[in-house]
């Protein structure tokens, strides 16, 4: 349980944080492409008894890269793209699964997560990896919401555009990869995206922004894999539906907070 | 001292001659109004003064340095606010935290350079707001902001008075004479506004795909034949536009 909370806390961090620069960017369903591509390489990996995290994560940035530059090239829609990739990646994984047997029970972890059955070590690689990749975002970070805010403008004030692209490209998928231990490649983009879009309900600031979206991520995780423990649930599940939960409660607050200031100006206009 | 110099600039896009043999050259100092008509070709200037564009042929030269080398200082010194479209209102972010993305990559986002800006721009006690919470000219003045914080040498502005009302047009324009005045910066400004840029500038080009006229602003607009030559280029350049979106 210890293991699992610190891994799901250190998740929680980085991916809220990737999370809302890719909401802002209207990439909000790229997580998921890069999820099932790495799909693909993790059926790569179980095929040919390589570790699977190291085949899905360079199928996952090989993927993404590719797509990147077909974007780019070819102006294709960024939609499509992610589609491309999507698909492309869970066609490749249904395919290998088919040759080498159906579904095993590493599979399935691989599927739905398996936050619960942390080692040590993999505790330490997440541990690793998370550090290095919000080490990153925070050095760069003006970088990246310039690029975020206004590309062209960041271009025209000597920003290495494509540089920096293709870098948060990895550390998306980096964290993706590190994601799928926690809620699994079926609920990883929920994770990405719903504590930040719940975050800018608060319509608040950049930086104050991402840290709401770290505290609504940070709490859906502890909440989720306390309820999911105490519970005997599924911990991914658990973990997305506080989320969303988190997500409808501010949804409403918000929606209810305007109709009173509504009423109180209509008020005042009366008397 | 010349700050920009433009010799023989050519670009085609698909076929299209957009730009056909522009030469100008630009003193420090100066406040130079580019006017033409829409589709010629003024966006796509600037595009190739701002290194967006490399497929033009001919030179541009910025601060003695040609554009095509990328001189990443050069970049440093241009402050660049593009036509008005309206900030992403839902975009986290605070007139500080905008402003704050005009410092240099490997400069510090130092606030008093930050509040210098906003005070230059009359926004300072706005700064805490999001920005798009403010109006289409607070937001115009929050771009100034961040285009000035690097201390550029030049400030190029494509129509950013679009869209604005005209209190804040004569506000935002005061602005640019004072910039220019007290901060000595070269200004390169498109605007339809031939009343503004009359006030305004202190040299003029007329373009239309060709380079029209050139010269001091006193040139320009005191002569009837060249504004009428003006106004006739333009109703034609808008009637090939109505043909071309209308089929006819």
């Amino acid at each position: 349980m210890q293991r699992a909370l610190i891994a799901g806390i250190s998740v929680a961090i980085t991916s809220s944080v990737i999370g809302l620069f890719l909401v802002l960017r209207r990439n909000s369903l790229f997580g998921d492409a890069l999820s099932h591509a790495a799909f693909g390489g993790i059926a790569i990996g179980l095929a040919t008894n390589i570790y699977p995290l190291w085949t899905g994560l360079t199928l996952s940035i090989l993927g993404a890269l590719g797509i990147t530059k077909l974007r780019q090239s070819a102006k294709i829609p960024s939609d499509a793209t992610v589609a491309i990739l999507l698909s492309s990646g869970l066609a490749l994984g249904i395919l290998l699964i088919s040759i080498s047997g159906g579904f095993t029970l590493d599979l399935f972890s691989f599927l739905f997560g398996s936050i619960m059955l942390v080692s040590v070590e993999d505790t330490l690689a997440i541990l690793a990896m998370t550090g290095t990749i919000l080490s990153i975002i925070i050095l760069l970070y003006r970088q990246l919401m310039y690029i975020t805010f206004d590309e062209e403008q960041a271009r025209v004030s000597g920003l290495p555009i494509s540089k920096l692209n293709y870098l948060f490209i990895i550390l998306a998928s980096v964290s993706v990869i590190v994601s799928m231990r926690l809620v699994g490649i079926l609920l990883v983009s929920s994770l990405l995206v719903i504590p930040s879009v719940t975050a800018l309900l608060f319509n608040k600031g950049f930086k104050k922004t991402a840290l709401i979206s770290v505290s609504i991520s940070v709490f859906s995780v502890v909440t989720g894999i306390a309820i999911s423990y105490t519970a005997n649930l599924a911990p991914a599940g658990t973990i997305v539906l506080v989320s969303t939960t988190v997500f409808l409660t501010i949804l409403a607050a918000r929606h209810y907070s305007k109709k009173k200031k509504i009423v109180k100006k209509l008020e005042e206009a009366r008397s | 001292m010349q700050i920009v110099e433009i010799d023989r600039l050519s670009y085609a896009y698909s076929g299209n001659l957009v730009l056909s043999n522009i030469s100008f050259t630009i003193d420090e100092g100066d406040i130079l109004g580019i006017i033409g008509p829409n589709g010629a070709g003024k966006t796509t200037l600037f595009s190739c003064m701002l290194g967006l564009r490399d497929d033009y042929t001919g030179t541009i030269k910025i601060l003695g340095e040609d554009i095509k080398k990328k001189n990443s200082q050069v970049f440093k010194s241009i402050g660049y606010i593009p036509q008005r479209k309206t900030v992403d209102q839902n975009f986290p972010a605070t007139v500080e935290e905008i402003v704050s993305l005009g410092i240099s990559v490997m400069g510090k986002a130092s606030k008093e350079k930050i509040d210098l800006a906003l005070e230059a721009v009359g926004l300072l006690a706005q700064k805490d707001r999001r920005v798009g919470e403010l109006s289409g000219g607070q937001q115009q003045r929050v771009l100034i902001a961040k285009a000035m914080v690097n201390d550029p040498k030049l400030l190029i502005l494509d129509e950013p008075a679009t869209g604005i009302d005209l209190e804040m047009q004569n506000k935002f324009y005061s602005l640019l004479k004072m910039l220019n005045q007290e901060n000595k910066i070269t200004i390169i400004w498109a605007s339809h506004d031939l009343d503004a840029v009359n006030r305004l500038a202190t040299s003029v080009a007329c373009i239309n795909r060709s380079m029209f006229f050139h010269g001091k602003a006193y040139e320009f607009f005191e002569n009837p034949d060249l504004l009428k030559a003006y106004s006739e280029s333009s109703m034609q350049a808008h009637m090939h536009l109505h043909n071309h979106i209308h089929g006819g």
